[in-house]
């Protein structure tokens, strides 16, 4: 090692980096500089497209395909400047010095190799070790950072281990040359709150007890406030503000910023309607099972959804949430029980729903790139249900179309002709809304339609329902994982566990002791906004209170 | 509000011609090429009456007539312009292999995304049907099916779509099985969409690019197929002008140094590798990769 430790590890000056598209240069990042000591976490937050992930890998002197550093930039780790470097100077240091820590473990991951020998694979390369070495040392971290199974875990396929896992197993992966800086692109964003925690934790002890540097790559903050030593925020490629964690948290500077930190204040503002009518949606004592599988993944779920109502299903992934939503849309019928909707009975199997009932229930989905076709303009997507429901043709339905355009906020005139690529995310969550209103339903089912958002863009999009559900007297069920979301949106909550509900309620009886033990591992599982947070509950874990994780 | 509409459509009917240009002036030079060859040969091919100099099938001259100012390449066995019915035959090969590929495509992809959607005991009789088909040689399954039914243009062109409609229908399936699993075919079911919505509308836009690609190979390969046929004298029958029968027509011509027969063949294998570029440019586009700056 040639650098004390007192001087900057990585020093990046006047970073500008630009993309080619549309047969022109556009500026990705405009001038950007950072310092990093040793053993210091950087963290760096802003919604996507901010420039976040081009600055992480650009810390390697790297370039995604298509883009390019512009002149003047520089880049210098530990005294090599890294604009300049040849490959060959910049191929030693990647993955022995500096390594990266991707969002999506299981797509990073060779699924044809076993995770040790992906391990050992940049040892070997970069001449650190022999393979029985890299074996070894694997093995040590991963007891060190308590996998199951430490000694065999790695001799399994990505595929045969938990998405937590697969992500711990990568953060080993990126220290198995010892580097002194390791990037985190987002590494917890595609995890559960009670998986996410716990990566969390296994980051941090590494970082401390290597004395490795990092740069934290989120969009969420209370995320970034625990791992950071210092924050930077992004936006549209330029620096809006830089400041050490606590002083960033407790007096941020910038309009930007705060409105950052305040989207969490969001509170629904419609009253629901009230528990003595009838409700919309009666699910009687369901069970289902998936034609493949030999277990029911639903158990006896049974609940009620009132006109005005939301009611936010929760749990983590494979708890049966996404199922129950299946069941209700006639995708999969049920083994056994039933579901009522408005009164009657629906057929189990949604071929033999009629117009009337299908037009009753609509559905939105999490992700809006895939849920709508790419290749309809938004005319014929909105428009479909006008016609094909309704009937409506000509002036009628263009009428119909201004409305409805007009109540997800997005101007007629602009937008009607143009294609889903034409759209930001928030957008196209937005016009998903409007075709599921187009059909003037009841009832809504929206499956994650937030978790692949920003939060602010997010926050917009609750506004927008909690809005529309005052005009239109709609009634909700809401699934998702973000018992942030559930606090802002909900009337009623329920959480499920392997198929089975453990709780359900008024939201303030929920959310407020005394829970269920999983609900209250849930519940302590969503970061707070509080550098101290984390500290504070793996303390309380350790000691043997609250419970582990549903899934190890 | 229909006039605005109308502007709507005009104004992005030429954002879109204008688009096309820049896209083929950005092209790389191998499918500008790819794009002039076939330009040539839709123009000989749709005005061959008036580029030739004589009639299709009219003898004009003696046999085997060598190149000079009046016959540019010379006359074939029967004394007829060979330039003559090297432009027309332009027009009847590729005409046919255009047309067999077209009778292929609707065939092959309107089975292929039905058994996608569908899928079930449908996808599973159509798809060993095919698998059966495939087993045996394409040019063999076609001669024998050839001199079963009789040798004329109608029996070759419905023999070589049926046969191309099993690679046809392979390619469909497996790209409308990437779009069927979507959100937005869940939803338009859940809409209680039928299925001639679900195809048409929903599925076919979306593997278009790919279909679209495979249809320039596979024209190649019903063009080369139907030369080599004719070659073999089962294909396009005379008089008719076609380059594959010319070839064997003029063949013994090569053991005297008379170069006359590699003509129809460089015509054959010039659109071939003109289309192979143009597809390649296509794909390339349509794959959405990159290139490393």
């Amino acid at each position: 090692m040639k650098s004390n430790s007192a001087e900057h590890l990585l020093e990046m000056k006047n970073v500008k980096i630009e993309g080619f598209s549309d047969r022109r240069w556009h500026d990705i990042v405009n001038g950007i500089d950072l310092k990093l000591k040793r053993g210091e976490i950087l963290g760096i937050i802003g919604e996507s497209g901010a420039g976040k992930s081009t600055i992480g890998i650009a810390a390697m002197g790297y370039c995604k395909a298509g883009c390019r550093f512009k002149p003047g930039s520089s880049v210098v780790f530990d005294g090599l400047e890294l604009t300049s470097a040849s490959e060959e100077e910049k191929r030693r240091l990647r993955g022995a010095r500096i390594a990266y820590v991707a969002q999506s473990a299981a797509a990073a991951f060779n699924p044809a190799h076993k995770i040790i020998d992906q391990f050992s694979e940049s040892v070997v390369q970069h001449g650190v070790g022999s393979r029985e070495e890299a074996y070894a040392d694997a093995k040590d971290l991963y007891s060190k950072i308590k996998m199951p199974e430490p000694d065999t875990i790695g001799f399994r396929y990505p595929h045969q281990v938990s998405g937590g896992q697969l992500q711990r197993a990568m953060t080993a992966m990126a220290l198995s040359c010892r580097p002194d800086l390791i990037i985190f692109d987002e590494p917890t964003t595609a995890l559960d709150v009670t998986t996410q925690i716990e990566v969390l934790a296994t980051i941090r002890d590494i970082v401390e007890l290597f004395n490795t540097a990092a740069i934290y790559i989120s969009h969420d903050l209370a995320v970034v406030a625990q791992m950071a030593d210092n924050i930077i925020v992004l936006r549209y490629g330029d620096l809006v503000e830089e400041a050490e964690t606590r002083t960033m948290l407790d007096y941020p500077k910038e309009d930007y910023t705060k409105s950052l930190w305040a989207v969490r204040t969001f509170e629904k503002t419609t009253v629901a309607g009230s528990r003595d009518s009838e409700p919309i949606v009666k699910v009687s004592h369901v069970t289902a099972q998936y034609p493949k599988t030999k277990e029911p993944v639903l158990f006896d779920v049974d609940f009620e959804v009132y006109p005005r109502e939301t009611v936010a299903i929760v749990g983590e992934s494979g708890s049966g949430k996404s199922t129950a939503a299946r069941v209700i849309t006639g995708l999969l019928p049920p083994l056994e029980g039933s579901i009522m909707l408005d009164g009657e009975i629906l057929p189990s199997d949604y071929h033999n729903r009629t117009k009337e009932q299908l037009k009753s229930a609509q559905m939105i989905y999490q992700m809006a790139d895939t849920a709508i076709n790419p290749r309809h303009k938004i005319r014929k997507i909105v428009g479909r249900p006008l016609s094909f429901y309704l009937g409506m043709e000509g002036d009628e339905k263009q009428r119909r179309l201004n409305e409805l355009m007009d109540m997800i906020e997005m101007d007629p005139k602009l937008y009607l002709d143009r294609y889903p690529a034409e759209l930001s995310g928030g957008q196209k969550q937005r016009i998903c809304i409007a075709r599921a209103l187009a059909a003037d339903p009841k009832f809504i089912i929206c499956d994650e339609i937030t978790s692949a958002l920003d939060q602010l863009v997010a926050e917009g999009i609750l506004r927008l329902l909690d809005r529309l559900q005052q005009e239109l007297n709609l009634a909700y069920m809401f699934i998702t994982h973000d018992l942030a979301t559930v606090r802002a949106i909900a009337d009623r909550v329920i959480v499920m566990l392997q198929g089975r509900i453990v709780e359900q309620g008024e939201k303030n009886m929920v959310l407020q002791p005394p829970h269920h033990e999983y609900t209250e591992l849930l519940l302590s599982s969503v970061p707070e906004m509080n550098p101290d947070w984390m500290d504070r509950i793996m303390a309380e874990r350790t000691s043997g209170k609250g419970m582990q994780s549903a899934g190890n | 509000m229909n006039v605005q509409v109308q502007q709507v459509q005009k104004t992005s009917f030429r954002t879109h011609l204008t688009r096309a240009l820049l896209e083929v002036y950005d092209a790389p030079l191998s499918a500008k090429f790819g794009l002039l060859v076939i330009a040539i040969y839709v123009f000989v091919a749709l005005f061959a009456p008036w580029v030739a100099p004589f009639g299709e099938s009219e003898i004009v001259g003696r046999k085997f007539q060598p190149w000079d100012d009046q016959f540019l390449l010379g006359t074939d066995h029967l004394g007829r312009d060979m330039l003559t019915r090297i432009l027309y035959g332009a027009r009847n090969t590729v005409g046919i292999a255009l047309l067999t590929t077209f009778l292929a495509f609707i065939l092959g992809g309107v089975l292929g995304i039905l058994a996608a959607v569908l899928g079930g005991w449908l996808d599973q009789l159509l798809s060993r049907i095919v698998d059966v088909f495939m087993a045996i040689p394409a040019l063999i399954f076609a001669m024998m099916l050839l001199s079963i039914f009789g040798t004329s243009v109608i029996n070759l062109i419905i023999i070589m779509s049926v046969i191309d409609a099993t690679r046809i229908f392979r390619i469909a399936r497996a790209v409308s099985l990437n779009v069927v699993v979507m959100d937005y075919i869940e939803a338009a079911k859940l809409r209680g969409e039928k299925l001639t919505w679900l195809t048409i509308s929903e599925i076919l836009p979306n593997i278009s690019a790919p279909l679209a690609a495979e249809f320039g190979l596979r024209f190649c390969f019903v063009f080369l197929t139907i030369s080599a046929l004719s070659f073999l004298g089962i294909g396009i029958q005379p008089p008719i002008a076609d380059w594959g029968s010319m070839v064997r027509q003029t063949a013994v011509l090569i053991t005297f140094d008379d170069y006359t027969p590699l003509i129809p063949a460089a015509a054959i294998a010039l659109l071939t590798v003109a289309v192979n570029f143009v597809i390649d440019w296509f794909l390339h586009k349509t794959s959405g990769l990159k290139d490393e700056v």
